[in-house]
């Protein structure tokens, strides 16, 4: 038998022995914390990439190339009918109004001259001319001073994507053109500046005219669609299943299942809403309405979990003294509880809502990938979200949707960028202390 | 027994298994019960936390509840306002009963039961709002005040009967949680109080407090008492022979004794009383 009270180690041996231990010890944490900064580095030098790649591929986006005109505007020819209404302006020839005067600027002559200039200028031109007429019909038969946009191959030309020395038949602007582009040059009528059509514009097949205005109003509507709908319904959720629901086996299933919807693949919403919404209910496709539907669904398991995680913050200490003074349980929900938890469901609707808004995949399943020109007026017209025109313009092979596309994420992350440093705001503002 | 050669352990296992009496010793009764409980015993699923406790509190008196952790004191005073209603594995068999009728019936609604019995707790609780609104709230919610100036004049009440009106009249939009650890405990008094309850529950009041805090609570508890009647579970045996008239000693979820607290803590009748009081264990 073995002494139960064996001899201690003495002060000086485990001094020692911490000692000789110490040097390992001391390497280990700085090579965790060397660790540690690599990986906030490597983290870093992408997100700077990121940002490095966008903001010089986007910042030109957000400008192009224009040429000023001195444009006659003949009233016979642009207002045939003569009440200057919409329809005379569209039967007359606004076109030939603004070659006319383009054909002049540049010296261009003779037939097949004349071609390659008219093709110089954006459609978008007669538009603009017609508008201004509509707005101000007195400038009829005066000489106006007016801008309009150049076509995107003169804008990639003038930016030196197009270069001279390419070969003329690959090119996609003639050596007649550049001979236009140079004379409009020289008489300093062309210049680069901030791209209205990009605000204000639509989705168009001309780069030049493209915008991102109908696919915002969209993502605005679809948005607050899927707020009205979300919100409301993941609070309330949420303060049913942590304060009202009896402690069983099916609000465990519930409980499991809306943890796990957190984790379903975007697209499969998608395919619920098209399967239920379209298929069965047989609404229209493409219109924000499913769409925010869509997102709501999906943005509800966000909103939900963010929910219980603020309410179960709530101390109980609180709850123990509205009920000690005889409020009713959903006295001391509404009037305590929720309001303490305000915070903390505001940001996980924010930050739910900005990942609704840069969601692409539910919206291609219903429908909203659709070309639409027309922007939408309210939830049933059809539209386009922000995301999604981003993901069309992509896909287009004008050297111009690059850079639009790279404008158009700058401006989606900008909203992400507002979105959630309202959810930071909102939770420093609103937090309390207790 | 000869305690003197037994081990503390040895005396506390005799203590809880061999001695612990079937009846309360001491008189349960009182000539003017405000509640009464009969045959009480709680549950938290299988474990029983209260067993068989029969007692009544008498009106305008304070009676302070005793005993080592866990005997089910602050089991049994959650009972009396129905505040264990909020966990949900909790069972409870037997009558509590206010004006002969059971708090227990279903027909009884727990809101204006709690307006009548309010509560404190250990923790003092403000709500995060400020110190006229946390003693407005009930008033508000139970429709008590008729007009501004009447809830003007409950707070007002309330807060000068809970000794705290000098110290906050120039102060009371500000929030309650700025105070300091017996002024938000003694806001949590007004708060009960400023809806005019019958009984006041007190949860060891005074158990996260400094001993000046704590001493102007049990001054409070004195003048309150001619107003209310008041069940206070504490720690500290001082603080029951200080504040109140009554005791009731609590173990292991039974009631062991009860009787006037200058006789309870004098001349206790049951010996596990009498050990606990003297401190040879809890």
């Amino acid at each position: 038998m073995t002494d139960p009270r064996r001899e201690m180690i003495s002060p000086a041996i485990a001094a020692e022995r911490v000692a000789a231990g110490l040097a390992a010890r001391r390497a280990r944490e700085k090579r965790f914390r060397l660790y540690g900064r690599i990986a906030i580095g490597i983290a870093l030098t992408f997100l700077v990439m990121l940002f490095a790649s966008i903001f010089s591929k986007g910042i030109p986006g957000f400008f192009q190339h224009y040429v000023t005109l001195e444009v006659t505007l003949d009233s016979a020819k642009l207002d045939p009918v003569g009440d200057r209404s919409v329809q005379s302006l569209y039967d007359g020839d606004a076109r030939g109004v603004i070659r006319a005067a383009l054909y002049q600027a540049a010296e261009a002559s003779g037939r097949s001259g004349r071609k390659v200039a008219g093709k110089l200028i954006s459609q978008g031109a007669e538009q603009r001319l017609r508008k201004a007429v509509l707005a101000d019909p007195s400038i009829l038969d005066t000489t106006q001073t007016m801008t309009f946009a150049l076509d995107d191959d003169v804008d990639s030309f003038l930016r030196g994507f197009i270069k001279r020395d390419t070969p003329e038949k690959d090119r996609r602007i003639n050596d007649k053109a550049i001979g236009y582009i140079d004379t409009l040059n020289e008489k300093g009528l062309i210049s680069l500046e901030f791209s209205d059509y990009l605000i204000f514009g639509s989705a168009s097949r001309n780069a030049e005219m493209a915008g991102i205005y109908g696919a915002l109003i969209g993502s605005m509507l679809t948005l607050a669609v899927c707020l009205v709908l979300s919100f409301p319904i993941g609070v309330a959720t949420a303060v049913y299943l942590e304060e009202f629901a009896p402690k069983n086996r099916i609000t465990e299933i519930i409980e499991i299942n809306i943890n796990n919807l957190a984790a379903v693949p975007s697209v499969v919403f998608g395919i619920l809403g098209l399967a239920i919404f379209i298929g069965v209910f047989g609404m229209p496709r493409s219109i924000p309405l499913i769409g925010g539907v869509v997102l709501a669904l999906m943005t509800l398991p966000t909103i939900i979990i963010s929910s219980r995680a603020a309410i179960r913050a709530v101390p109980p200490s609180i709850r123990d003294a509205a009920l000690g003074v005889g409020a009713s349980r959903v006295q001391t929900m509404m009037h305590h509880v929720v309001p303490l938890a305000m915070p903390g469901m505001l940001t996980g609707t924010i930050i739910g809502m900005a990942q609704a808004l840069g969601e692409t995949a539910p919206l291609l399943m219903i429908g909203m990938v659709a070309f639409i020109v027309d922007v939408p007026g309210s939830v049933t017209d059809p539209g386009t979200v922000l995301p999604v025109q981003i993901f069309m313009w992509a896909d287009f092979a004008e050297r111009m949707f690059i850079q639009k596309t790279s404008a158009a994420i700058m401006v989606l992350l900008a909203f992400l960028i507002i979105m959630n440093a309202a959810a930071i705001f909102v939770r420093k503002k609103l937090e309390r202390r207790w | 027994m000869d305690t003197q050669i037994m081990t503390i352990s040895e005396q506390t296992a005799t203590l809880e298994h061999a001695h612990i009496p079937d009846e309360t010793v001491g008189d349960v009764y009182v000539d003017r019960p405000r509640m009464t409980a009969r045959n009480v015993n709680v549950f938290y699923g299988d474990k029983q936390a209260i067993d068989n406790v029969t007692l009544d509190i008498a009106e305008r008196q304070v009676i302070s509840f005793i005993g080592p952790s866990g005997c089910g004191k602050s089991t049994f005073l959650r009972c009396l306002n129905r505040m264990n209603d909020t966990i949900d594995i909790c069972r409870i068999e037997g009558e509590i009963a206010m004006d002969g009728k059971n708090i227990y019936a279903p027909d009884v609604d727990v809101v204006p039961l709690r307006a009548r019995v309010g509560m404190v707790f250990q923790k003092p609780n403000p709500f995060p709002k400020s110190i006229f609104d946390n003693v407005a709230y009930g008033p508000r919610i139970h429709g008590i005040a008729t007009s501004r100036a009447e809830l003007n004049d409950i707070v007002e009440s309330s807060l000068e009967r809970a000794g705290l009106w000098n110290e906050v009249k120039d102060r009371l939009m500000q929030p309650g949680t700025g105070l300091s650890g017996g002024q938000q405990q003694r806001l949590c008094i007004a708060r009960a109080i400023a809806v005019s309850p019958e009984v006041i529950l007190m949860d060891e009041p005074c158990s996260a407090l400094d001993p000046i805090a704590t001493a102007k609570i049990e001054e409070l508890i004195a003048e309150l008492s001619s107003e209310f009647t008041i069940v206070i579970v504490t720690h500290s045996m001082q603080q029951a022979a200080r504040v109140s008239q009554r005791t009731a000693y609590f173990h292991l979820g039974k009631l062991v004794e009860v009787g006037d607290t200058e006789t309870l803590f004098t001349k206790p009748q049951h010996e596990m009383t009498n050990n606990y009081i003297t401190g040879r264990f809890g």
